[in-house]
């Protein structure tokens, strides 16, 4: 049946935000965050790209002295601290954001509020970085910042403090997104969809959520503890006084190597779920590709010393080091299997998001192979710090997570708009990028071999390095002209764009059982599902229920393992007090660059705005009689 | 499939490559790394074209299917594909980890007993190099040039006296990190005679680019007298002269010259300036010209150095030049 | 391909009760999400301190006394013990006992309070600053953080109490009182490990 028009007003009524700018800032719809995040990061994945062409302009001939070194160096420092923690990390929650609630079925997130925190929040970081480099303290001492060099003794100033704060901001938001990713996906699941009949996606994302709780933290210890040595004199790196600079690594890359599955394993999501819809069958290996994602989480946390082989630790470790770090493509290459057998298997057609499947499984086994080798703690010694890094982690990043986003974005644009990306300018901007990128990188791994370090303003011309350098610049600037074509197709589109109807590709999962763009309240009815692919049921309507409440904000909460349903749940209106609680974090933040007595003073307002934000909306008691409500 | 050729191709013109290169090994230990590194692109190269078949195979395969049904045969036939390719990547990876384990056992083969110790210290932006002269046990300071005897393994103590540097002689050997606090040792065996170079690998700086060095594998003999040179001082009474004197006024506040009043050692020791291949640690090629533009404009060439802007009169700035020109 | 799919209503879900206690309540995961948070940057943190004693050469190094043992065991004892009130205040919240909540919420803001006395005399007798050495520094790191959620529990608590008195309490509420009651185990329990390493550690090993 169609559901009734009074119905869907009264459910619009409840869940749409208020008009005007106190809607905006108010809101705590996940669609329109995860929007918010989208766009800013994407945003700043073309600033940070811009940087990148720049400093590929630099080096497209020797000794050149176009830029200073100051600002090459403040150039790939800007360019990989906003890469990693404001652009890749971001876009995989926002996703997740937006697409989460949606492929349960659900009205909202979990902790609606907080997901409006963690885009505030983040937001303060991105403003941190970035007004601060418009005044010129930009931070320039590479996206992992090693102390000494970044201690009080060689980085006076505040550049360094920039990049640590940036860091404190980023990763508390990430850290607030993945609880409520996490809270979502375990708690929010409609009847029927039990563990095992959970697609691919939302395991990716609850995955990497789970990584990110156990990760970050790491990072945000090590940059407080930085913080600490520049602002109060503690001594955790400094060698005259009983500390060591390497404990700053241990601690960093403990992060930072869980990090980089972080962004990919929410990729595979994608990639499972764009391939089981275009393949026009059940993802073959389900369970073999949860547990590949499964095990690459654990494994993620034994290996982040193959980022520290040159630093000379015992030799003992190395062979443990090794194996685990190669281990990790017994996962990776099963998953890759089980992708192109679902391809091979199916009645397959390929529109664009799947030529980026196709580009990313290509793409994405050379970054894949070329990690194997700098996996080898022995030959690692050769490949480490040099250009072939460059171009590894290049093929990783790009390759692996932000080709299949590409995917991502092609594939579920029409859900967000209603309309189609027009599928020419689509392949037009899929050849140039992969085409581009592929030019631009791969030279990277020869220049290694051939001896180029990392992290360099220029280089002697005698060194044999030109010729590389140069097609490295033109492929990065075709690579950069396609992804303003891929822009320009999304911004065309979202205005001119064929009307998509619901269900364009003949989706699996449930996102596509609403209309699109999704309404405030995401679906009329709580979907009941009896399948992996709860969409493909031969067309026959879908089986629902009803009960959760029109007149409030309502939603379901379910059992962990089998999603039995266990009680109705209130969920928070339009609240303006993550805004302001975020404001209060963000003012303590930038102060305490400052000055120490920024924390202690700094909780006050902090802990007002949360008394506010969680004070609950109830009666008053009756004075006298302490009783219960019903 | 392109790429893999042309990465194969560029593996094995191995020998062609130049004098900072991992591909030319010129030692024992860069010699193991190539043979692992070989080793890996054989494994690897084979892989990728495996992938690229499957993709293949996948996008052809996917236009002659009718429909898809899940009762039929083909989940089993995948199933057994998927064994196929788990002991196939574990097998490639076995192989790969041992390579790696061999390899890494003969980084620290070299023979110890007879080896040639020398000291190296990291500095923003250049290398203190001190060898230890077996004779009388002293230690012997230059700067920014290496030389290594042929067949024989020198042992490299390598330290920091300010951030985190990086030692690498890629034709030689693979790279250490230089931490401060902390002593790390890299054996060098070479093979090979003839100049190669050397450069920090790990960000250091605003110079980070321009720390490299130079190095030089002798015979037995020569590297004996180049050492035996390296160790003497100057002597005092040829030391006058204009340009000695104001290089001991002006300069000698960081630079050492052994035999002279000029002590300071912030900065690399000049004693033998002038028998080096290059200025200020590989920035510019030693000639008149490159002393006289680096004593002109150190700031211009090389952003962020210590080394200070001088105001020399000309006449001065020559005579140091002359003076520089004759520390051999 | 056209408009949304159709539904088949098979059921409803109104009658599903509007709230429910532990591991059943939503926020009881959320909770544990955070601990989960708050636990790993223990636990790292103690990975710090304990490298940076395998990389010393003596511990606590030379010259720097051994943190005292007296307010630090005052203050671990007041923390054991106010997990007795704290446990009563969970059984409260589950048999949904609206007095026994109230007041002792209340009680757990005042025993909070109290124990910031001992901590601080602890920092006191640490013995020394937190710039004087590595050692120093990282002792101070696992104090502040610890410290750190005494507060936030104690600020939480507070205001808690404050609604409970002033409010109608429901089902809800009930959750959010069990809530912060895991949360201050979790705080007492975090700190047993922490005690042991500050001031065992280096009179044992």
């Amino acid at each position: 049946m169609k559901p009734d028009p009074s119905l869907l007003e009264q459910l619009d009524r409840t869940w749409r935000d208020p008009p005007g700018l106190w809607g905006f800032l108010t809101t705590v719809d996940h669609k329109r965050i995860a929007a918010r995040y989208i766009v800013t990061a994407l945003l700043l994945m073309f600033l940070a790209g811009m940087l990148a062409l720049d400093m590929r302009w630099q080096l497209s001939v020797p000794e050149n002295t176009r830029m200073t070194p100051q600002l090459f160096n403040e150039s790939f420092s800007l360019h990989g601290s906003t890469m990693l923690f404001l652009v890749s990390v971001p876009l995989m929650e926002a996703m997740a954001f937006w697409l989460v609630p949606l492929m349960l079925g659900a009205r909202n997130m979990a902790f609606p509020r907080l997901g409006a925190f963690s885009f505030w929040l983040y937001f303060g970081g991105v403003l941190t970085l970035w007004v601060a480099h418009a005044i010129d303290i930009t931070p320039d001492l590479g996206w992992f910042e090693y102390p000494p060099l970044s201690g009080p003794a060689y980085s006076p100033g505040h550049r360094a403090d920039i990049w640590a704060q940036m860091i404190t901001f980023t990763e508390v938001a990430a850290l607030a997104a993945s609880v409520n990713v996490a809270a979502t996906i375990l708690k929010m699941r409609p009847p029927g969809m039990t563990l095992a009949r959970m697609p691919v996606f939302l395991w990716a994302m609850l995955i990497a959520s789970i990584m990110t709780m156990f990760s970050m933290p790491a990072v945000m210890l090590v940059t407080s503890m930085l913080i600490a040595d520049r602002l109060v004199s503690t001594q955790f790196f400094s060698v005259a006084a009983g500390g060591d600079a390497v404990l700053f690594q241990h601690l960093f890359w403990f992060f930072g190597h869980p990090e980089v599955y972080i962004i990919f394993v929410p990729a595979t999501g994608f990639v499972s779920s764009i391939v089981e819809t275009f393949s026009r069958r059940v993802l073959y290996g389900h369970s073999v590709l949860v547990l590949a994602i499964l095990s690459i989480g654990a494994l993620a946390f034994g290996l982040w010393v193959h980022h520290m082989f040159a630093v000379g630790l015992p030799r003992l470790g190395n062979d443990f080091y090794t194996a685990a770090s190669m281990a990790i493509a017994v996962p990776a290459g099963l998953q890759i299997f089980c992708w192109l057998a679902t391809i091979g298997t199916g009645r397959t057609w390929f529109p664009t998001p799947m030529l980026w499947i196709l580009g990313f499984v290509a793409t994405f086994v050379i970054g894949g192979l070329s990690g194997v080798m700098t996996a080898s703690a022995a030959l690692d010694l050769q490949l480490t710090d040099t250009y072939f890094i460059v171009a590894h982690l290049h093929y990783v990043l790009i390759g692996g997570a932000i080709f299949p986003l590409f995917g991502a974005f092609c594939y579920w644009y029409p859900k967000a708009t209603g309309r189609l990306m027009s599928e020419r300018w689509g392949k037009v901007a899929f050849v140039l990028i992969v085409g581009g990128f592929n030019l631009g990188f791969f030279p990277m791994h020869l220049l290694g071999l051939e001896g180029m370090p990392r992290r360099v303003y220029t280089y002697p011309a005698h060194m044999g390095w030109d010729m590389l350098n140069q097609i490295a610049t033109a492929g990065s600037a075709i690579a950069v002209t396609g992804g303003l074509v891929f822009a320009a197709n999304a911004l065309c589109s979202y205005w001119r764009g064929k009307p998509s109807g619901a269900d364009p590709w003949g989706g699996s999962t449930l996102e596509w059982a609403t209309a699109s763009p999704p309404p405030a309240y995401n679906i009329p009815f709580t979907p009941r599902v009896d399948s992996l692919t709860p969409m493909w049921n031969g067309g026959a309507p879908l089986p629902a229920l009803d009960g959760i409440a029109i007149d409030t904000r309502e939603v379901l909460v379910s059992s962990v393992t089998d999603a039995q349903p266990l009680y109705r749940q209130k969920s928070a209106g339009p609240s303006i007090w993550p805004l302001v609680a975020a404001l209060a974090v963000s003012a303590m933040f930038i102060a305490s660059i400052f000055t120490p007595w920024a924390i202690p003073i700094g909780a006050l307002p902090i802990g007002a705005a949360l008394t506010g934000w969680f004070w609950p909306n109830r009666p008053r008691a009756k004075i006298g009689a302490l009783e219960a409500a019903p | 499939m392109r790429t893999a050729i042309v990465f194969l191709a560029v593996a094995t013109l191995a020998g062609c490559a130049g004098i900072q290169s991992p591909l030319s090994p010129a030692g024992d230990q860069a010699a193991a790394l190539h043979s692992l590194f070989t080793l890996m692109m054989i494994v690897c190269g084979a892989v990728y074209l495996i992938v690229l078949l499957g993709i293949v195979w996948s996008v052809l395969r996917s236009g002659t299917q009718r429909r898809f049904d899940s009762a039929s045969g083909g989940e089993r036939r995948l199933d057994r594909g998927l064994y196929v390719a788990a002991s196939a990547i574990v097998i490639g990876l076995t192989v790969l980890i041992v390579g790696s384990f061999i390899a890494d056992r003969a980084l620290v083969a070299a023979r110890e007993d007879d080896a040639v110790i020398v000291r190296i210290t990291g500095h923003q932006w250049w290398w203190r190099i001190e060898y230890r002269d077996p004779a009388s046990g002293r230690w012997i300071e230059t700067a920014n040039e290496l030389h290594l005897p042929l067949a024989r393994t020198t042992r490299v103590q390598l330290a920091s006296a300010d951030v985190i540097h990086s030692f690498w002689v890629p034709n030689v050997a693979g790279k250490i990190d230089m931490i401060p606090g902390r002593r790390n040792v890299v054996h060098l065996t070479p093979r090979r005679l003839g100049w190669f170079r050397g450069q920090c690998t790990e960000f250091c700086g605003a110079q980070h680019a321009h720390m490299a060095f130079d190095v030089k594998v002798d015979g037995q003999a020569a590297f004996d007298s180049w050492l035996a040179r390296q160790g003497s001082a100057r002597a005092p009474r040829r030391q006058s002269g204009r340009g000695a004197s104001v290089f001991v006024q002006v300069c000698g506040s960081c630079h050492r010259v052994r035999g002279t009043e000029a002590r300071g050692r912030a900065g690399p020791d000049l004693t033998h300036f002038a028998s080096r291949r290059s200025i200020a640690a590989g920035t510019l090629p030693m000639s008149r010209g490159g002393i006289q533009g680096w004593l002109a404009q150190p700031q211009a060439l090389k952003p962020g150095t210590s080394m200070p802007t001088v105001p020399l009169e000309p006449a001065d700035a020559d005579a140091v030049a002359t003076y520089l020109e004759t520390l051999r | 391909m056209t408009g949304t799919r159709e539904f088949a209503i098979v059921g409803t879900l109104s009658d599903l009760p509007s709230s429910a206690s532990g591991p059943r309540h939503l926020v009881w995961w959320g909770n544990i999400g955070f601990m989960v948070i708050e636990g790993t940057g223990f636990v790292l943190a103690a990975a710090a301190y304990l490298y940076l004693m395998t990389q010393a050469s003596a511990w606590p190094p030379k010259g720097d006394p051994l943190p005292g043992l007296l307010w630090s065991g005052i203050f671990t004892a007041g923390l054991l013990l106010s997990e007795i009130p704290n446990l009563w205040v969970l059984r409260c919240a589950r048999a949904k006992n609206l007095a026994g909540v109230r007041w002792g919420t209340a009680a757990m803001a005042v025993i909070a309070l109290a124990l910031f006395v001992p901590r601080g005399f602890e920092f006191a007798h640490l013995g020394l600053p937190w710039h004087q050495d590595a050692y120093g520094s990282v002792v101070w790191l696992l104090l502040v953080l610890h410290t750190v959620h005494v507060v936030t529990d104690w600020g939480d608590t507070v205001v808690l109490g404050a609604w409970l008195f002033t409010h109608e309490v429901g089902d809800d509420q009930f959750a959010d009182v069990e809530d912060n009651s895991n949360y201050w185990t979790f705080v007492v329990l975090c700190w047993l490990p922490v005690y042991l390493l500050i001031y065992w550690a280096p009179r044992a090993l």
